[in-house]
């Protein structure tokens, strides 16, 4: 059992394989993500970013952020790099020029990963490589400044779908990434949140010792494009788990299970409350939005709570 | 152009040394500074679980520490955050669950320094 104590050790010292001075905006998680994410494997980890603000931030010529085997070619092919990776690894090791055990990592933002890495992801999840993807999802395109994805949630204000007189903003739900993945029967698909880093350290670790794909969606809220105050990251998270926005859940072997169950789960205003994308929700006839939304999100936990008490696997 | 070459022969994209970014001091950036206060921290490691700069060193310490309440605290204890990489984003005061971190202008943090 991991404690928080190791984890520190492991993020911090210096065998980190990803240190301080990369360039992510003040506050933004992803940095407290990946963190958790490498120092949960025992083995060597090779890296493959999609595009993305974590391969912007981190590779700044001439400088780099990571202190492990890092790769980054184009927007779209984290996971097909990855596949390679493996191919490669496990040619190599049937030659015995390489003996040692190692994981390799492919990780994107919701961009890279929902819309425009999907079909190499998917392929590579059907190919059945060994490797491990990790979304960090803050819900658009936010390096570029706050265009739509396919995981903006419902009525969110961005650059393009812009709310105003006629609009309220994305009029369509987001993608579930997680069940899409689950679909390909892999052996671990999970939703974890940066508010929780014991839970993400063991999901972590959980789909690095897969023995098949893996992938696992992290909520990153984004201090710079929800507009929120940068202190607020790790509270925003929290939310979004209280209210059951992004519950936390894996999907093991096919089985569905709840890590955390609100005891007393928050009205989804409390979540939307301080932000700049969901503003105009607050405004008069925009009311009926957040009530579809809140519907939604019950409707989606119902399910959720019903696929884990069936046991039926996925 | 007609040219046809093997893939041994294709030239390599960038390559860097690991961990240059050391290198580049974000410190600048702050506008916030976290003042840590020892003796009400107990050394949890929630702060440096979420500090997404790994600003926050820590480090193995058997003879312990003085913490909250005069306690003595062993094993892996928190340091001074490091001033260099810190963004001053203040997620480490707003989620210290014991309140041992105060966000403090730059140039007040600076001039109380200066005093001493």
């Amino acid at each position: 059992m991991p404690t928080l104590q190791e984890i520190a050790l492991k993020t911090t010292g210096a065998d980190a394989r990803i240190v301080s001075g990369h360039r992510m905006c003040s506050g933004c998680g992803i940095g407290s993500i990946i963190k958790t994410v490498l120092a949960a494997s025992d083995k060597p980890v090779i890296v493959v970013s999609a595009t993305g603000c974590l391969e912007v931030v981190t590779t700044i010529y001439p400088f780099t952020a990571w202190n492990t085997p890092w790769m980054h070619v184009t927007f779209e092919n984290a996971a097909s790099v990855a596949s390679g990776i493996e191919a490669a690894y496990k040619a190599l090791r049937r030659r015995g020029k390489i003996d040692e055990d190692v994981n390799i990592l492919a990780v994107g933002g919701d961009g890279g990963t929902y819309d425009i890495g999907f079909q190499a992801l998917s392929g590579a999840l059907e190919r059945r490589h060994r490797f491990m993807y990790v979304v960090y999802d803050n819900e658009g395109y936010m390096n570029t400044g706050n265009q739509r994805s396919g995981a903006t949630p419902f009525g969110a204000n961005t650059t393009t779908v812009p709310a105003g007189k006629v609009s309220f903003g994305k009029p369509q739900w987001r993608k579930n990434l997680v069940e899409i993945a689950a679909a390909h029967r892999i052996p671990y698909v999970a939703q974890a949140a940066v508010n929780n880093t014991m839970d993400l350290y063991k999901k972590a670790q959980k789909g690095f010792n897969a023995d098949g794909p893996a992938v696992l969606a992290v909520l990153q809220p984004c201090a710079s494009n929800w507009s929120f105050d940068s202190s607020l990251t790790i509270q925003y998270s929290k939310l979004a788990v209280e209210t059951n926005f992004w519950p936390l859940y894996e999907i093991e072997n096919g089985i569905v299970h709840i890590n955390t169950k609100p005891s007393n789960r928050r009205p989804i205003e409390d979540f939307l409350k301080g932000q700049t994308r969901f503003r105009h929700l607050f405004r008069p006839g925009n009311e009926h939005v957040i009530v579809e939304m809140q519907k939604m999100i019950d409707d989606e936990w119902a399910r959720l709570l019903k696929l884990e008490e069936s046991g039926i696997q996925f | 152009m007609s040219e046809r070459r093997t893939w041994q022969e294709l030239e390599l994209g960038v390559e860097l040394p690991p961990a240059t970014s050391l290198g580049y001091k974000t410190g600048g950036w702050r506008v916030l500074r976290p003042i840590f206060n020892a003796s009400e921290c107990t050394h949890c490691m929630i702060c440096v679980g979420y500090c997404p700069d790994m600003a926050i060193p820590v480090a193995k310490n058997e003879e312990g520490v003085a913490g909250k309440g005069g306690r003595l605290f062993k094993g892996v204890v928190r340091l001074a955050t490091n001033l260099d990489y810190c963004k001053g984003c203040g997620i480490c005061a707003h989620e210290c669950p014991s309140k041992a971190i105060s966000m403090v202008r730059e140039e007040e943090a600076e001039q109380a320094s200066c005093k001493l």
